[in-house]
């Protein structure tokens, strides 16, 4: 896919880097992890956590701990999505909860940016804690592009280090 | 609802506490670091504030309708107003309809002034 290369985050594409959400202290407390990035999308991982909890009696994490961990991919979708990194900010986001998530189960979810114009972002994703095929939720938002003047600088320079790695590696090889 | 609100692991992790002033019901979030999504902002992580409102729409609930049995969400969705800078939170929800089965409740949370929203949530609960 040689187009990939269009991508501001393009040199982090694939598997999920280790410290992808650094910039990001409260997906770091509840650990999130990057599973998979491509152009315009990402997977998360939420371990499950017994402090996450809204149900006690079904052990079942809160609704609300459900739109954090799409609200994260989506922010991550995005950025996934643009040729050149700009700041994002959520405008609304809703979310469908099909059905009760299994107990003490880790959650994933997949969010795909549907369209990416100069000022919105569309997206729409779901979250499963066992087959994507069988998800618990589903999301669907928007985001503001250049809302704030702030540059998730975390994320750019992870790229950036990252693509110069991968030049390092080229000359070596040419060499 | 002090004691249900205990009862939720998640509502302790939050540190989230109750308060039931002249104009009803409302929830405080307390300011903390680890509930920052944008560490350049600094700003509350989008997530927290939608779980925020979701929590207080569940309680006004329970509270109206004084049924034991834990209502639902079907959906919830959330508009982002403006950022929420370092700073506590408050909530409240006005409940727009109370039918047999379902629930439509509207939530705003601001943090100095109420009359300037950072976020406002809207979701339907199963009773």
């Amino acid at each position: 896919m040689p187009e990939e290369r269009n991508y501001a985050l393009a040199s982090i594409f694939g598997a999920g880097i280790e410290n992808m959400l650094h910039h990001t202290p409260h997906a770091l407390r509840l650990r999130m992890q990057v599973e998979k990035t491509g152009p315009g999308f990402a997977v998360v991982h939420l371990p499950f956590a017994a402090e996450l909890v809204g149900d006690p009696g079904r052990g079942v994490v809160f609704g609300g701990v459900i739109t954090t961990l799409l609200d994260q991919t989506a922010g991550l979708a995005v950025a996934c999505a643009m040729k050149e990194l700009r700041p994002i900010a959520t405008v609304d986001l809703r979310v469908d909860y099909l059905r009760a998530a299994e107990p003490g189960k880790d959650l994933y979810a997949h969010v795909e940016c549907t369209k990416l114009t100069r000022a919105v972002a569309f997206v729409r994703g779901s979250a499963w804690e066992g087959s994507e095929e069988d998800p618990f939720a589903t999301c669907l938002g928007t985001f503001m592009i250049g809302a704030n003047p702030v540059v998730r600088t975390g994320l750019k320079k992870l790229a950036e280090a990252e693509a110069e790695a991968e030049r390092d590696r080229a000359r070596e090889v040419e060499s | 609802m002090k004691e249900l609100l205990d009862a939720i692991p998640y509502a302790r992790f939050l540190g989230v506490e109750l308060e039931r002033g002249e104009a009803g019901l409302e929830l405080r979030l307390p300011f903390r670091d680890d509930i920052i999504g944008n560490a350049n902002l600094p700003a509350i992580h989008g997530g927290v504030l939608g779980a925020f409102l979701e929590l207080t729409a569940l309680l006004r609930l329970i509270d109206e309708s004084g049924n034991a049995k834990v209502p639902k969400p079907i959906n919830f969705g959330v508009d982002y107003l403006r950022s929420a800078g370092p700073k506590d939170c408050r909530a409240r929800a006005e409940i727009f309809k109370l039918g047999r089965r379902i629930a439509n409740v509207r939530v705003v949370v601001w943090q100095d002034d109420a009359t300037r929203p950072v976020a406002a949530g809207y979701g339907k609960f199963l009773l």
